[in-house]
């Protein structure tokens, strides 16, 4: 008997085994065609995508699309704004995240409770965009690199997984130590708390710096001279707006029409590169960054 | 301890009794501790608190001329010409049905995808699996549009190339507004489940083996043992995970609806958000707009509050 019951349940495994590994691997398929797909079109001669017989692998390889951005003006401008403002933001970000998060961990600090707590609100309530609009606006910072860096400055979940880290990871029995030798607080976070704080650092200008690198709106509100502005600005014109043009051209522009689609692919790839490229290094450091934020229940 | 009490003892005393001296006694012994504070206490509030401040104007006529102070009152006027307006309902039936369909659909399949990673048996495989379904959430939503525009063009996208291969008609996915919350909701759950369900998958980890080792002695199959044991031992996380969700029910979303959005599609993809954004930052509508964002925001409020105390007494889990 109960041989019996061990095959059927062992058979049960079996099937449900069976079932699982290829839900997992259409998930993967799902997941990974479309990127598949923009990477062999970026590939492929511009004509065999138009006429849609590119569906996997890239037809008549070319790097026709890649030479072409490489003359075009707009996306290298935005490229390098989009590096100078993630670069400036983030350090931005960093400095004042650690500058909040480190006395607000300070279990021994009158008052962080109901800083926390005014702080902890603004998640969950706020002006909106008009009114914030209205105040970069009446601050003189429209149309300077400023609006995209001092408004989004602390992005406050950002500083609860900062300051649980500072409160779960470090001694506080370290910190009375160095109290009591005479440290002072600035030295404290300068020579102590920081050099500790490595992987939650990491994690924060990752999380910062691919804030600053994808995001579009606030530019696209605060930002009008074409010269200041950002990658993910560029592209959108190129991605989305051209499109209607590109619907309307007549005959005689159908080269140029194939030009324009087959420059999609190849910008998709050129913006994405920077991520896609170190997202295999730093993947594991993203994970602990959630990993640490859900610890604060 | 101790160097507090020597340093306490070496500056001179004012001796003031009671709990309020000793308070005051520590917050000026930890002076640079809020001298740190400084900048971002500041910072929050002319950045959060300054906009709370602004959103008076949602009750006024807003001037720029006279400024939010010197605008005239007018009441609850915005708010009735919202409610009036042709397009009131249409809005709010956009913005809640995108985001209850979100919920309903996209929350799940990240939980789901959690239990499925969790079941797989290789190590390798199911690093595999979460790799690659981490890969999208990093796209930017320009270029996220950007890859749906191709993929979905009804001229050389693979899907219609599809479509024509199996004898169909080209569908224009992105200018129909039938379409329009499928892909919407569709390449949010491509884009995010993976990354959504780290958190799951996290919470998966923690739960006791023990309790599967028992599960499979008395006999039960694998699906009940995802259905009694792993299910309900992160159930305390996906409160928590909805409720946050809750919190940002209204805005969720709001930046790739507006790359999505076209004439064509108006009818079912014009929302609060980028009806605010559209009306007051390209019309100047200030006023008008603060107010449609203050109830947008009012709403959202209102809803996170009953979540949460709805999952108190529900399941004795709550944000607080």
């Amino acid at each position: 008997m109960p041989k019996q019951a061990s095959i059927s349940r062992s058979s049960d495994e079996k099937i449900f085994d069976a079932v699982i590994y290829t839900i997992a691997t259409l998930i993967i398929v799902i997941v990974l065609y479309p990127l598949i797909f923009v990477v062999s079109a970026s590939f492929s001669d511009p004509a065999k995508v138009l006429s849609g017989e590119v569906w996997l692998l890239p037809k008549n390889i070319t790097f026709e699309a890649y030479t072409n951005i490489l003359h075009n003006g707009k996306i290298w401008t935005g490229y390098t704004n989009t590096i100078i403002y993630t670069v400036v933001g983030t350090v931005v970000n960093i400095v004042m995240t650690v500058l909040a998060a480190y006395p607000l961990s300070r279990p021994d600090l009158p008052g962080r409770k109901v800083l926390m707590v005014l702080i902890t609100l603004t998640m969950f309530f706020g002006g909106g965009l008009i009114p914030s609009y209205l105040l970069v606006k009446n601050l003189g910072l429209l149309d300077t690199m400023w609006a995209l860096i001092i408004p989004g400055a602390i992005a406050t979940y950002n500083l609860i997984v900062m300051r649980t880290y500072f409160q779960t990871s470090i001694p506080w029995e370290l910190q009375e130590a160095a109290h009591i030798d005479g440290c002072s607080n600035w030295r404290l976070l300068l020579n102590i708390i920081l050099p500790l704080s490595k992987p939650i650092l990491a994690v924060m200008v990752l999380f910062y710096a691919v804030g600053h690198w994808n995001s579009y709106f606030n530019s696209l509100i605060y930002i009008r001279n074409e010269a200041k502005y950002p990658l993910q600005l560029v592209l959108r014109e190129i991605l989305l707006i051209s499109q209607s043009d590109a619907v309307d051209a007549n005959v005689g522009l159908e080269n140029k029409v194939l030009l324009a689609e087959s420059i999609k692919y190849a910008v998709i790839m050129i913006s994405s590169l920077p991520i896609l490229i170190m997202y295999p290094f730093v993947q594991r450091h993203f994970v602990k960054g959630v990993m640490i934020g859900s610890i604060k229940g | 301890m101790k160097s507090a009490q020597v340093r306490a003892n070496a500056a001179p005393s004012r001796n003031i009794p009671g709990r309020r001296g000793r308070v005051w006694k520590q917050m000026a012994k930890r002076l640079d501790l809020y001298v740190m504070l400084l900048l971002p206490v500041a910072w929050y509030l002319i950045f959060h608190y300054g906009p709370m401040y602004g959103l008076q104007i949602a009750f006024k006529n807003f001037n720029p001329a006279k400024g939010i102070i010197g605008s005239s009152w007018v009441g609850f006027d915005h708010f009735v010409r919202f409610f009036e307006s042709f397009y009131f309902w249409r809005l709010l039936w956009n913005t809640l049905s995108i985001n209850l369909f979100s919920l309903l659909i996209a929350f799940p399949i990240s939980i789901l995808l959690a239990l499925i990673v969790n079941e797989i048996r290789s190590k390798t495989f199911s690093k595999v699996l979460q790799n690659i379904t981490f890969i999208p959430h990093f796209i930017s939503v320009v270029v996220i549009v950007g890859i749906l525009n191709v993929f979905l063009s009804p001229t050389t996208g693979p899907i219609n190339s599809f479509i024509e291969a199996l004898g169909g008609s080209p569908i224009r996915f992105l200018e129909e507004a039938g379409w329009f919350k499928t892909i919407f909701i569709g390449s949010n759950i491509w884009q995010n489940m993976g990354w959504q369900s780290i958190i799951y998958i996290a919470a998966l980890s923690g739960v006791n083996p023990q309790l599967y080792e028992a599960a499979k002695m008395d006999g039960a199959s694998r699906l009940r043992r995802v259905w009694h044991i792993s299910l309900p031992g992160i159930v305390p996380v996906i409160v928590i995970m909805l409720i946050l969700d809750i919190g940002h029910f209204m805005d969720i979303g709001f930046e790739k609806i507006l790359l999505m959005q076209n004439n064509l599609n108006i009818e079912s993809s014009d929302v609060i958000s980028t009806f605010v954004y559209t009306t007051g930052i390209l019309k100047g509508e200030y006023s008008y707009t603060a107010a449609i964002g203050l109830f947008n925001s009012v709403i959202n409020l209102i809803l996170l509050l009953l979540v949460n105390r709805f999952a108190r007494k529900v399941s004795e889990t709550s944000l607080w």
